[in-house]
């Protein structure tokens, strides 16, 4: 008989964070020929546009005494100059001017990381530049979709970035968090399945013949002016590791073929959430809700986008206050539900690219 | 880069040493706090000279993926600082101190094209780099350059691993390589890194400078120990402080005022950083700037000198056979 021994359950509290993998540094709106700076992953990254509007991520300490090149100004063509002595990198890293010498220290470089810029976002990778394969950048092309309008905007989370994402895996919190606009006690009741691959977790629920909570009435009532009546409720959440959930949310008016795939008589938006750590004990949360109706209409994006912005400030209360309580009792431990299965297994996955970099060791 | 250059020492257990080629030993180390190299990364090895610790630097041939298994190859060079000798007596089962790997010579990901461009033991520095490459099916090509094949290391696993991607060029078969008819073949997109004798390198440099490309874009490492003359003793003197010094071959300029009991700043000490520069006063001879601080202007003008690699000599061919029979170089400095 062969016994496999599975990697106990650990359940970090302050989870550490893969490095070979593709994060979000921004929106594209925000990276201009202006330097900014941003701390991803524990490192500050200046982020900036080449005069050929290319994104560019350095280290944002200079190689020279470590002055934040962030505070610098950009120059020539694809260039970033440090504010204190005046070394010139360019978006490869390498210095092309040291003003006080003649010639160029060829040791003088600081790290620049790769970018993609895809779906309306700036991502970059900070681990092995080897591995970093564009391909690899997670799925949100409903951000740029023509089927696809909405907006979106960032939380600075005070907290570890698993947090949020045990957040977004299981929405039974909706009932508790969100009473006045997209809770109900049918969340808690309803079954939910939850599947997996080496790469994705997802946590289907459905909810039958019950009443549009106020968020989805108004939805239903944008498309089909006036509707009255019970709705079937859908939340499939989709996890990409390390950090990227979306979440196919919608109601149909009730007994119309929903679950059975057809949502023509339905709303349907996609919340999107890519969660970037900070600091062990920060993340930027970006989030976006896109819709695939009434695509025209600015007035609903805007409705939507101030919508979600008061839902996901009821969760940032929360995930500060549950850091700040994690922080508080260090000699506490977190203890797991039947509801938290597809969080587990996001921990799992996450876990194991941690073990893969050597980064975690295996529990025997 | 500076960010992660961390200097970190530890002990490690040589597991194998073989002779790759003419002179050149493969030594395979296990360290104790393993740390995987990236491609262009170097050790730093503490080597006994007479009795005296120094430091020296190798680069990392092979590394294992945990860093478990590190390969580095050394030179005996007859003319050296005597740190390649220690090196050579090494034997399986020996340990020494030895960094973490260090960067100074990253390779960038995602250029159009690449050159790497080898001379002699200078391969050490590039393999890895190539292997990187074509793992990651990039456009390179790797050009070795060496006296003759029985000095050239790592040759055939080369041929067999990059096949038509690699060229190599051969003095003494009459195929020694044009730097001209290569820098030509560059483009604006192509990132050129070489490591190699110092001839070989500025030769690459003005070609590169010519042909008006991108400077950033010429890559490469240097570790001071090469100049366009053989080395030869000379005399350093010092007559605000009264020193009057012998510099031996094996011997730097730097090292021989520290003997001397002169209190010197230095860093790097192979010739990048310029903090061991002295102002030349007088001069009975000529200087061979090994560094790569000073511009050739600079170095025409033979005001200053970075003393931990350049040298005095008094040969007007560059080999030591045509030194001057009245005696050895004498260079005149003050110190800061
Ligand atoms: S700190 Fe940037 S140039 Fe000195
Ligand atoms: S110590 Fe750096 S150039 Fe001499
Ligand atoms: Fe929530």
């Amino acid at each position: 008989m062969t016994v496999v021994q599975s990697q106990s359950s650990t359940t970090n509290k302050v989870l550490g964070h893969p490095l070979n993998a593709w994060y979000v540094a921004a929106w594209d709106h925000e990276v201009t020929r202006k330097p900014m700076s941003r701390r991803i992953a524990n490192r500050p990254v200046a982020l900036y546009r080449t005069e050929d509007g290319k994104a560019v991520a350095l280290a944002d300490a200079c190689w020279h005494r470590l002055a934040p090149l962030s505070m610098g100004k950009t120059i020539g063509k694809d260039g970033i100059q440090c504010p204190y002595h005046g070394i010139v990198y360019n978006s490869a890293g390498r210095c092309v001017s040291m003003p006080a010498q003649e010639t160029i220290n060829p040791s003088a470089t600081v790290p620049s990381f790769p970018v993609v810029e895809r779906y309306r976002y700036v991502w970059v990778w900070l681990g092995d530049p080897t591995m970093a394969d564009p391909d690899l950048v997670p799925d949100m092309h409903q951000m740029t979709s023509p089927e696809w309008a909405g907006d979106g905007e960032t939380i600075h989370a005070d907290c570890n970035y698993q947090l949020v994402l045990d957040n977004l895996m299981d929405l039974t919190h909706e009932e508790f968090v969100h009473s006045s606009s997209i809770g109900q006690e049918e969340l808690s009741e309803s079954d939910f399945v939850v599947s997996h691959d080496g790469n994705t977790v997802t946590v289907t629920r459905w909810m039958l013949n019950i009443d549009a909570p106020p968020f989805w009435l108004k939805n239903m009532r944008d498309k089909f002016p006036g509707f009255e009546g019970k709705v079937d409720r859908w939340q499939i959440i989709r996890f990409e590791a390390p950090s990227t959930i979306r979440i196919d949310v919608g109601v149909a008016k009730a007994g119309t073929g929903a679950p059975e795939g057809d949502r023509s008589q339905g709303v349907n938006g996609y919340v999107m959430n890519t969660i970037t750590p900070e600091t062990d004990r920060s993340c930027h949360y970006f989030w976006a809700f896109m819709r695939n109706y009434r695509l025209e209409s600015q007035l609903i994006t805007t409705q939507l986008r101030n919508g979600v912005h008061g839902v996901f400030g009821e969760d940032e209360a929360m995930l500060k206050a549950q850091q700040e309580a994690i922080d508080a009792n260090p000699d506490y431990e977190f203890y797991n539900l039947n509801i938290d299965g597809g969080g587990m297994w996001v921990r799992r996955l996450i876990e194991r690219m941690l073990v893969a970099e050597g980064r975690l060791a295996t529990s025997a | 880069m500076a960010a992660t250059n961390i200097e970190v020492w530890q002990r490690a257990t040589v597991a194998e040493v073989r002779n790759v080629a003419q002179g050149i030993q493969r030594i395979e180390l296990e360290p104790e706090q393993p740390k995987r190299a990236e491609p262009g990364s170097h050790i730093d090895v503490n080597v006994v000279i007479e009795g005296n610790v120094q430091k020296r630097s190798y680069s990392v041939v092979e590394s294992s993926e945990d860093g478990r298994r590190l390969v580095i190859s050394v030179m005996k060079a007859p003319q050296s600082r005597g740190g390649s000798l220690y090196m050579h007596t090494l034997q399986a089962g020996d340990t020494l101190e030895i960094t973490q790997p260090l960067q100074n010579f990253p390779l960038r990901v995602g250029a159009e094209r690449y050159i790497l461009l080898a001379g002699g033991v200078g391969i050490t520095a590039i393999v890895n780099m190539a292997r990187v490459l074509k793992s990651l099916r990039a456009d390179y090509t790797l050009v070795y350059v060496g006296r003759s094949r029985t000095a050239m290391a790592y040759l055939a696993e080369l041929q067999e691993l990059h096949g038509e991607n690699l060229v190599v060029h051969v003095d003494d078969e009459g195929t020694a390589l044009k730097v001209d008819e290569l820098i030509a073949s560059a483009g604006l997109d192509t990132e050129l890194y070489m490591c190699g004798p110092i001839r070989l390198m500025d030769a690459v440099r003005r070609a590169w400078t010519e042909r008006e490309l991108d400077l950033p874009n010429l890559r490469y490492e240097t570790f001071g120990n090469s100049g366009w003359y053989d080395p030869e003793e000379f005399i350093v003197k010092v007559p605000r402080l009264g020193i009057e010094a012998k510099v031996g071959q094996g011997r730097s300029m730097l090292e021989a005022l520290e003997d001397a009991g002169a209190d010197m700043m230095f860093d790097c000490r192979k010739g990048e950083c310029g903090l061991c520069e002295v102002r030349i006063l007088e001069l009975d001879g000529a200087i061979d700037h090994r560094d790569v601080f000073y511009s050739e202007r600079q170095q025409h003008a033979a005001e200053k000198m970075c003393c931990c690699v350049s040298r005095g000599i008094t040969s007007k061919t560059g080999a030591k056979a045509d030194a001057s029979p009245d005696g050895p170089a004498v260079i005149t400095i003050d110190v800061s």
